[in-house]
């Protein structure tokens, strides 16, 4: 994930409005045609940033006034989810992730290997400093809870007795499974982020560890409710599965 | 109460998936591919089974796709 140390190596504000303009040449000519045609485009931004003085300055400038936009873009998107906060609250939090953006994309910059828009790859690190900035904001003095007040069931009015006894066992095999064959890490971790709806990466802030870390635990405690589940002889197909062979 | 599509939250897709880290490695090169004619989920996959399980990457491509596609709109 993106590198957390804060100070722009910008200044702000002042360099997003000189620079607005010239940002405009890293805007792709269309998301689906643009590729080809703007693939020397993605390849002077890496020549641009990675050399030094005044050159590499004003690429770092546009490329933070672009970053700056993506950041805005996604505040915008998710400013119902935090109804408490002030727009120049708002505009912070824009401007530390674009910040931080800038920092991320510097440090990974040997990482690009042109498969995509230079400019699309560097929006990423902007959109995902800016979503998870705004999540922790959101969580901010919010207690994560712990476990499901009970353990849900099926409740469906419409259902056929038949169907009612089907998810009645579904539901108690599932109960039995998450309660003897997960760990209680896994069993934490799992029901916060897929029945709480604790964002991931609240709780890898709080648990000291990382997004990827924790979806690994997820992804793990999954595949042995599974198992277990095919055990005893209740085979659960997901959403989405069908599709594929 | 578990409500129907939470039973799927709980179990997730599934099948082979991306984890976290490769699902940002790839996350432009998919959205491109997907605003593209590329069949985006034959060229990469696992990475929709991951989509589908991890709610924050999910977040994170729907922002990538809208926003690109925003940029494109504008620059036209
Ligand atoms: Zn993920």
């Amino acid at each position: 994930m993106g590198a957390k140390d804060s100070g722009s190596p910008t200044a702000g504000r002042d360099v997003e409005a000189r620079v607005d303009g010239e940002a405009e040449r890293g805007v792709p000519p269309r998301p689906t045609a643009g590729s080809e045609l703007s693939k020397p485009d993605s390849g002077r931004w890496v020549e641009e940033l990675s050399t030094e003085g005044r050159v590499r300055d004003d690429a770092v400038a546009r490329l933070h006034a672009l970053l700056l936009r993506a950041a805005r873009f996604e505040v915008k998107r998710r400013r119902g989810s935090l109804p408490h906060l002030r727009g120049d609250e708002l505009e912070d939090i824009a401007h530390q992730s674009a910040d931080d953006a800038v920092v991320a994309v510097l440090g990974k910059l040997g990482d690009f290997r042109g498969e995509s828009l230079f400019t699309t790859w560097a929006y990423k690190f902007a959109l995902l400093e800016t979503a998870v900035n705004l999540r922790r904001r959101a969580w901010q003095g919010r207690e994560t809870p712990l476990e499901p007040e009970s353990w849900p069931h099926f409740d469906d009015p419409h259902a056929s007795p038949e169907a009612d006894a089907e998810r009645s066992e579904l539901m108690a095999a599932i109960g039995d499974a998450v309660a003897t064959a997960l760990t209680p890490h896994q069993r934490h971790v799992l029901v916060s982020v897929a029945l709480n709806d604790v964002p991931i990466d609240v709780l890898a802030d709080r648990l000291g560890t990382t997004r990827g870390a924790l979806y690994k635990t997820i992804h793990d405690a999954r595949r042995k409710l599974r198992t277990k589940l095919a055990e005893s002889g209740l085979e659960v197909a997901a959403a989405g599965e069908g599709a594929r062979p | 109460m578990l409500e129907p599509g939470e039973l799927g939250r709980l179990l997730g897709p599934g099948g082979n998936e991306l984890l976290c880290e490769s699902c940002f490695e790839e996350l432009d090169r998919y959205v491109e591919l997907g605003l593209g004619d590329a069949d985006a989920d034959a060229q990469i996959p696992g990475m929709r089974e991951h989509l589908e399980g991890c709610p924050a990457c999910r977040e994170d491509y729907e922002s990538l796709r809208a926003f690109v596609l925003s940029e494109g709109r504008k620059a036209r």
